[in-house]
């Protein structure tokens, strides 16, 4: 399957791990990847904040640049705030064709012009729909077996419910818990799986912000969770980058490993954690999950 | 199978989260089976198990049709009113086959599954000063203002005060002072009153409040709590714009310099620089905010991350020193849209209700809420 693939800016910068794993992860899936190197910035809500048709017209830029490529089935990002941020910027394009004119003549001196209706799904949407449970499962060379995983949604991704999509038929807040069962490992659940990270106020209430991230881990902690796997980068950053002053934060020791989900994706089809950057972590897997009893197969690196 | 309406009488288990605060006992869980058709609310059946088999359960309502805002509640672990909620529906969000009930959250319970609003969801309203501070001179008669002015108000005038946002608010959670989504979908509603004298006050109070406008994490939890759809974290981002954008507040939380910081820096790179934005949204939005003494403070203080993280290799010092970038002929394209849109008289924003498709919106578009000068702008 061939995808036109928006990898966002934090994936790139502050999460190489997460960039890098996914290219590793994605032959194995037979997944094309036609990177969108020419399209910005998702805004992350932030510039929509600041200026609402700005963020429209950048991420109108990026839907256009993914329906030029050929034989691309749909768009696929690897960030829940990006897919957030972008299905806000679509819904209003989709909404009013006036708008989406008014939008089109600014990029048309590049020639550029979106089409309403396009497809842009998370590497967990596309897992579950596109690749489907039952063809991953049967690409598991290394079952995550008695591996206990606390699924971190990521608020952009499930919220809210209407304009991401979610419903009886796609119960895509489920799906982090559906793809950890399909590669053999052990859900967890905890009470701040669906809840906020707190990136989004670090530079404007660090104390709030670091609280939040702190009470979810150590949530995790309680439920006796190995490690966590997320879907977003930013929420990354919070949980894993920033863990050590969460812990002093929240006055609590949690070492509490984070992994990208193509991370996990990847150790259960059989790559070696060096190789999906798992060293490169502030809280090292490695270092906590001895990967040679919890998951059968090749040691940690 | 009938309509649910059509449907007879079923029985429905609840699991009743008590409490009893003076008691002096631990909260518990208390269960009964009641009958009743399946379209019927959740809060018939709370009544029904109040009537036939405990009196001393302790809820509040009144209007029950939606209106009065009194009967909210957490339905499944998920914020509702009790009269707005079928029983159909609530069974079929339970997990185990029994509807679980419970107060709101982010507010003291009372009694059951009364919380009170006064400690919490009141003082927070009181403090947006909830009332028009008009234009002076008072008209003799009404304000003349446009239409388009007042339907720009009308989604959070929607608000029934019941308090499901402020029950879910994240925020809230870690930082109960946060002034909140009610309360500042409130502050909306006369920010963005045209007869209102007091626009840049009342930002600047929000804007400089560490527990305000930039308290909010962004976490849709109140977008979906609201029954009554008046979005209130849209509302918040539309105060930022204003405060920001229109308003030029520059405030001490660094929500202003943030925003600013960010902004400028995918128009110059295309993507976004980490290593930068955080120092600049600190100490100020150029290459040197990072020589400013709240930046250098900052960097001091997540030093043991930044370390961890280098000595990961997560990041390169490289990579923290130079940006990734864009092609230079898509990074002019995008400057170029920077350029025309902030180029704008006044921005181009599409009123809220505008979601769906277009088909959904062309019956009104005739009347369509836009802000007018822009769609002069669009033309020219």
């Amino acid at each position: 399957m061939k995808v036109a693939y928006w990898p966002g800016c934090v994936s790139r910068g502050f999460t190489p791990e997460l960039h890098g794993s996914m290219a590793k992860v994605a032959p194995l899936l037979d997944l094309e990847l036609v990177e969108l190197d020419r399209a910005c910035c998702s805004g992350a809500g932030v510039i929509a904040e600041h200026n609402q048709e700005l963020a429209d017209t950048l991420n109108a830029r990026t839907f256009a640049l993914a329906q030029q490529v050929e034989g691309a089935e749909l768009m696929m990002n690897i960030c829940s705030t990006c897919q957030g941020a972008q299905s806000e910027c679509q819904e209003r394009l989709d909404a009013n064709a006036e708008y989406r004119e008014h939008v089109n003549s600014t990029l048309s001196s590049e020639g550029l012009s979106y089409e309403a209706g396009l497809t842009n799904k998370n590497f967990l949407w596309l897992l579950v729909e596109e690749i489907g449970l039952d063809a991953l499962r049967s690409k598991v060379r290394r079952p995550l077996t008695n591996l206990k995983v606390g699924p971190f949604y990521g608020c952009y991704i499930v919220r809210p419910r209407k304009r991401l999509g979610i419903d009886a038929e796609h119960p895509r807040d489920n799906y982090l818990h559906d793809v950890i069962d399909a590669l053999g490992g052990t859900v967890i659940d905890y009470a701040g799986m669906r809840k906020c990270c707190g990136f989004p106020i670090i530079t404007m209430n660090k104390e709030a912000s670091l609280k939040q991230a702190g009470r979810h881990l150590g949530d995790a902690v309680d439920a006796e969770a190995d490690c966590l796997v997320t879907p977003c980068p930013l929420c990354h950053l919070n949980l894993d980058l920033q863990q050590p002053l969460a812990e002093r934060a929240i006055g609590r020791e949690l070492q509490m490993p984070v992994l990208h989900l193509p991370q996990l994706v990847g150790l259960a089809l059989g790559l070696d954690p060096g190789e999906l950057g798992l060293a490169r972590h502030v809280v090292k897997p490695t270092s906590v999950i001895d990967w040679s009893t919890s998951v059968v197969g090749a040691a940690a690196a | 199978m009938p309509e649910a309406h059509d449907r007879p009488p079923e029985q429905f288990r609840l699991r009743l989260r008590r409490y009893d605060p003076e008691s002096g006992e631990a909260p518990y869980w208390d269960e009964h089976t009641v009958e009743l058709e399946p379209h019927r609310s959740v809060l018939e059946a709370i009544l029904q198990a109040k009537d036939r088999f405990d009196g001393s359960i302790g809820v509040r309502c009144s209007c029950r049709q939606a209106i009065c805002g009194s009967c909210g509640i957490r339905v499944n672990g998920e914020p509702a009113l009790a009269c707005h909620t079928h029983l159909d529906a609530a069974l079929s969000s339970s997990s185990d086959g029994v509807i679980e009930i419970e107060p709101m959250g982010n507010m003291p319970v009372l009694k059951d599954l009364i919380v009170d609003m006064d400690a919490v969801h009141w003082k927070k309203i009181q403090r947006v000063t909830p009332w028009l501070l008009a234009k002076e001179p008072v008209p003799e008669r009404e304000y003349i203002v446009s239409k388009e002015s007042m339907v720009d108000v009308t989604q959070t005038m929607a608000c029934i005060q019941c308090g499901a946002c402020v029950s879910d608010c994240l925020a809230m959670e870690v930082d109960p002072g946060f002034i909140g989504p009610a309360a500042l979908a409130k502050a909306y509603r006369f920010v963005g009153d045209p007869r209102d004298d007091e626009q840049y006050e009342r930002l600047n109070d929000l804007a400089q409040d560490p527990q305000g406008i930039f308290d909010c994490t962004h976490c849709f939890k109140c977008v979906e709590a609201c029954p009554k759809d008046v979005n209130p974290m849209g509302q918040i981002m539309r105060l930022r714009r204003i405060a920001t954008n229109d308003q030029h507040i520059v405030d001490q939380n660094n929500g202003e310099r943030h925003e600013a910081a960010f902004t400028t820096l995918i128009k110059n790179n295309g993507l976004l620089w980490e290593a930068e934005l955080l120092p600049r949204s600190y100490g100020g939005n150029s290459w040197f905010g990072k020589f400013a003494p709240p930046a250098g403070k900052e960097l001091l203080s997540s030093l043991p991350a930044i370390l961890k993280a280098l000595l990961r290799r997560k990041v390169t010092p490289m990579g923290a020193l130079k940006p990734h970038k864009i092609p230079s002929a898509d990074l002019k394209a995008v400057q170029s849209i920077y350029e025309r849109v902030e180029s704008r008289e006044e921005r181009y924003e599409l009123n809220l209700y505008i979601t769906g498709t277009d088909a959904d919106n062309a019956p009104i578009e005739a009347e369509a809420p836009v802000a007018p000068a822009a769609t002069e702008e669009s033309e020219s």
